[in-house]
């Protein structure tokens, strides 16, 4: 009986789900599907030529470079994106000295309260707060640019698929609208106030390009400001604020993978040698 | 437990008798997972996977409790107290890692664990209560996996419990107030978050009672094995420790080696990167899915796009459902007498390259875009599943003709240079 | 279910092996061993479980607190919160250092001087724990109008410790007298206390 009611709502599930096949199937056949711009225009993110010294399992921080990035961040991007997870005192984990850090933590503006009238205003900022929005809300930030609000970039390198590359290859992916996309596909030409990036899910970005010169930072270490320098550094930067700790995960993964590989090897002679009687006699009939 | 040649407990010093008398635990571990448990000597390493989901869940129920010190369950707070836990907190990093992994982990064990169950057709009798409590387990697992998911308040997290409990909206008449009475609102917030964590910090306990009752009433009929002859003595027969305790312990290593190198070196391989953003009620990801082991049932649910009837959502809620819940009537859908795919061609075809090329396609569809040629395929898997279970597998158990079984298992894995003999539970095959 | 596979008695017990003229034999060793190693890996695994309850980073960070006592003048006292505790900064009148420099300290029950309490060139600035060292409650006496006990310094409400003008135990169940914070003056009007 089981049996019986069974093949008939399996039967039924299968006629109807084979139903939602027939008309999707006479639906691709009959219409056409157009591509999309931003299938066929959108590219896979690259990181820079040489990689970055976090890459592989045996990757680390290039310290220098995370405090370029800083300084790129500080200096370009920190105007309009915030870094909501991140505190000053982090930046210690850049090389800096404790008193290095409390002097660059003064360097920046975060709301308080006046001690004496409980007025708010904006005071020196110490190692123990957050870096500050650059906005004071969302509705702020969207009027400041145009509707469209700068994400936080704390964890930007971890929200987007290969996130190191995301960011290095959409800072230095600007370029003019190719004449074949506006010839193909004319809707996809970017509108007033937003950009052309092909790294960009949509292709078009309200963000104007942040990083236009090379020069536009004077590296403390004199290392030589080129677009792509400044927009790997700043990548480097923001994979750090993303996670961390991305190198202290794979510094103590191998002792954990090399233990669990000897005590394996141990369980498996354990194994074998218990097993090693465990044959059973043969009947003797 | 029921044979008699199981090893007899016997304390040995003060202490264990002292124990034994007044409350018996170790007489009830000995017998349990000990000495005094006798277990088929042929189980292949496919019957690893119970002791490894046991392990999983416990290391699940550890580094939850340890989470749940540090996170917030309120949505203004509570992505940044995950992000409080990967930052500040001592080791919080490898915690949260571990978590989200380990349920991932939990879910490649248990998938495992049902297919072995599947081919070797443990679901039969004497062993159908086993399975029942089983399939209880893996929704127990599925409720809980996806309220965890909810809680770290990413854009997932939020747009996942949106569309989840958007499903129960298909249902007539009730749908829309079951819908606004689930989440304590009419989208998910702070009630939604708030009780979401409660029940997921609830159902581990349960699912950790259900598999006691799993266990339980695995040891009636003892364990079952790749030849599916019943143990017809004592020489079929090894304790439970140190044969298997041996093995466990191996296989546990691997598994270990496995797990780990996600965990330090791919933690987020198996998420999603949108959930590295704050949820934003106002702003839907390009492309919502669940966690991968949810594919196939979300591929089964969006299969559904013809309104037959009743509306097309609801078709795929109802499948989606009865997919899972098909499972519960494998015992009386299979009554063939022969339990192991090893004996049973017809059935052993329609398993390997029927239903794991189905479930593989049902994986990869579910996480595929909803637009075409990943729409139609998982129409054609989708019907195929259900022709699965409930056509083919009814039929070939009654037409089917299986494969002489070996006499008894000490046969099977000595490779009787005799004749084999027909089992006593094979009906006789024509020579 | 009967036996039907006649005498086989096939389940050795692998604990019945005889221990060889040369002590642990090969199979002892390697069970052991990997025993040893499932030991070793469960303890690792303690030390992150462990330390996951000690103070987070943010926490460790708060541990330093800058004060400006410029602003405190005689007889005046101030509460700062130093590790979310309380701290009382006092500047103290010359009757109260009078007070504490007229006591017999032999006779006390934490003895210390006023001197060895405060720092050197700043004796009149009284700086300690708001933590009563009996069950922890919070003194009064720091804030003005409040009851400042028997000698003049601090009174624990909860069971009735009295401080006196040096923050030593007079009289109560306290042991000791309120704890002194580590601390520095990092110029004439400023502390850094942690």
């Amino acid at each position: 009986m089981i049996r019986l009611v069974g093949i008939l709502i399996g039967l039924g599930f299968a006629f109807v789900v084979l139903l939602s096949f027939v008309t999707g199937a006479y639906t691709a056949a009959t219409e056409e599907v157009a591509e999309t711009a931003e299938y066929a225009f959108h590219e896979e993110s690259h990181g820079p030529a040489d990689g970055y010294s976090f890459d592989g399992a045996f990757g680390t921080w290039n310290y220098a470079q995370l405090q370029r990035g800083y300084q790129v961040y500080k200096e370009v991007c920190s105007a309009c994106h915030s870094l909501n997870f991140v505190a000053l005192r982090d930046l210690g984990q850049l090389g800096y000295s404790e008193a290095q850090v409390k002097a660059e933590a003064a360097t920046w503006q975060v709301p308080g309260i006046n001690p004496d009238t409980g007025e708010t205003e904006m005071r020196q900022a110490i190692p123990t707060d957050y870096f500050p929005n650059p906005y004071p809300n969302d509705v702020a930030a969207a009027a400041a640019n145009n509707n469209a609000i700068p994400p936080d970039l704390s964890l930007m390198a971890k929200a987007r698929h290969h996130g190191s590359d995301y960011i290095y290859s959409l800072l230095t992916g600007y370029q003019e609208p190719p004449a074949r996309l506006l010839e193909e596909f004319p809707d996809a030409a970017p509108g007033p106030g937003l950009y052309y990036n092909p790294y960009f899910a949509n292709l078009n970005l309200a963000m104007a390009p942040p990083i236009t010169t090379d020069g536009q930072v004077t590296y403390a270490d004199g290392t030589e400001a080129t677009i792509s320098q400044m927009s790997a550094d700043v990548a480097a930067f923001l994979t750090w604020t993303a996670e961390p700790t991305l190198i202290k995960r794979k510094q103590t993964g191998w002792p954990v993978l090399g233990f669990l590989l000897f005590a394996t090897i141990l369980a498996w002679l354990a194994k074998k040698q218990i097993w090693s009687d465990a044959k059973p006699k043969r009947r003797k009939d | 437990m029921s044979f008699p040649w199981a090893k007899e407990y016997t304390p040995q010093n003060g202490l264990t008798k002292f124990f034994d008398e007044k409350l018996p635990l170790p007489r009830f571990v000995y017998n349990a997972v000990g000495a005094g448990y006798p277990v088929p000597r042929n189980l292949s390493y496919f019957w690893n996977f119970g002791v490894l989901a046991g392990f999983f869940l416990v290391l699940q129920i550890v580094t939850g409790v340890v989470l749940a010190m540090h996170y917030a369950s309120n949505t203004q707070v509570a992505f940044a107290s995950v992000e409080h836990i990967m930052r500040d907190v001592n080791w919080g990093w490898l915690m949260r890692y571990t978590h989200a992994n380990g349920a991932s982990f939990f879910f490649v064990v248990i998938y495992i664990h049902i297919f072995r169950g599947l081919f070797y057709a443990s679901y039969k009798p004497p062993r159908e209560m086993i399975w029942l409590i089983g399939v209880v387990i893996f929704l127990l697992m599925m409720a809980t996996a996806f309220m965890g998911y909810v809680l770290p308040w990413g854009q997932m997290s939020f747009w996942g419990a949106q569309v989840i409990t958007g499903l129960f909206e298909a249902i007539p008449l009730v749908g829309p107030p079951l819908k606004t009475w689930l989440l304590g609102g009419f989208a998910p917030d702070n009630a939604a978050l708030n009780r979401f964590f409660s029940l997921h910090f609830l159902l581990p306990f349960v699912i950790a009672g259900a598999v006691i009752l799993h266990i339980w009433a695995l040891h009636i009929p003892g364990s079952s094995n790749p030849t599916g002859v019943e143990v017809k003595g004592e020489s079929d027969t090894l304790p439970f420790h140190p044969y298997y305790t041996a093995k466990d312990g191996f296989g546990l290593g691997i598994a270990l080696l496995v797990f780990m190198t996600f965990v330090f070196f791919l933690p987020n391989t198996l998420g999603h990167p949108d959930n590295y953003i704050e949820a934003n009620p106002l702003s839907t990801p390009a492309l919502i899915v669940p966690e991968w082991y949810f594919y196939p049932f979300y591929a089964i649910l969006r299969a559904f796009t013809f309104d037959f009837i009743l509306p097309a959502k609801l078709w795929g809620v109802l499948a989606m459902f009865s997919a899972i819940l098909v499972w519960f009537f494998l015992p009386w859908l299979d009554k063939g007498p022969v339990r192991s795919g090893h004996y049973r061609p017809l059935f052993r075809k329609f398993f390997w390259f029927g239903l794991i090329p189905t479930m593989a396609m049902l994986f990869y569809l579910g996480g595929a875009p909803a637009h075409e040629p990943y729409v139609m395929l998982s129409q054609i898997f989708t019907a195929y599943y259900f022709l699965h279970f409930l056509v083919i597998l009814p039929i070939i158990s009654s037409i089917e003709r299986p494969d002489p079984l070996p006499y008894s298992i000490t046969e099977a894995v000595l490779g009787s240079d005799k004749k084999a003999v027909l089992g006593e539970n094979a009906e006789p095959v024509a020579t | 279910m009967a036996s039907t596979t006649g005498n086989a008695d096939a389940t050795p017990d692998v604990n019945d092996g005889v221990e060889g003229e040369d002590g642990v034999r090969r199979r002892d060793f390697i069970n052991i061993a990997a025993v040893s190693a499932a030991g070793v890996g469960g303890l690792a695994v303690l030390l992150p479980l462990v330390s996951q309850m000690a103070p987070s980073a943010d926490v460790l960070a708060e541990s330093t607190t800058e004060l400006d006592i410029s602003a405190l003048d005689v007889g005046q006292s101030i509460k700062a919160v130093f590790r979310k505790q309380p701290i009382f900064v006092r500047r103290l009148t010359p009757a109260e250092i009078e007070a504490a420099n007229a006591v017999d300290v032999s006779a006390l029950r934490d003895p210390a001087t006023l001197d060895e309490i405060t720092k050197p060139g700043h004796g009149d600035v009284l700086v300690v724990m708001g933590v009563c060292t009996h069950l922890g409650c919070v003194p009064l006496g720091a804030q003005e109008g409040e009851n400042k006990g028997e000698f003049g310094g601090y009174f624990c409400p909860c069971h009735g410790s009295h401080y006196d003008t040096a923050a030593r135990i007079r009289k109560g169940p306290a042991p000791t007298n309120l704890a002194v914070p580590d601390y520095e003056f990092t110029s004439d009007t400023t502390i850094v206390i942690g």
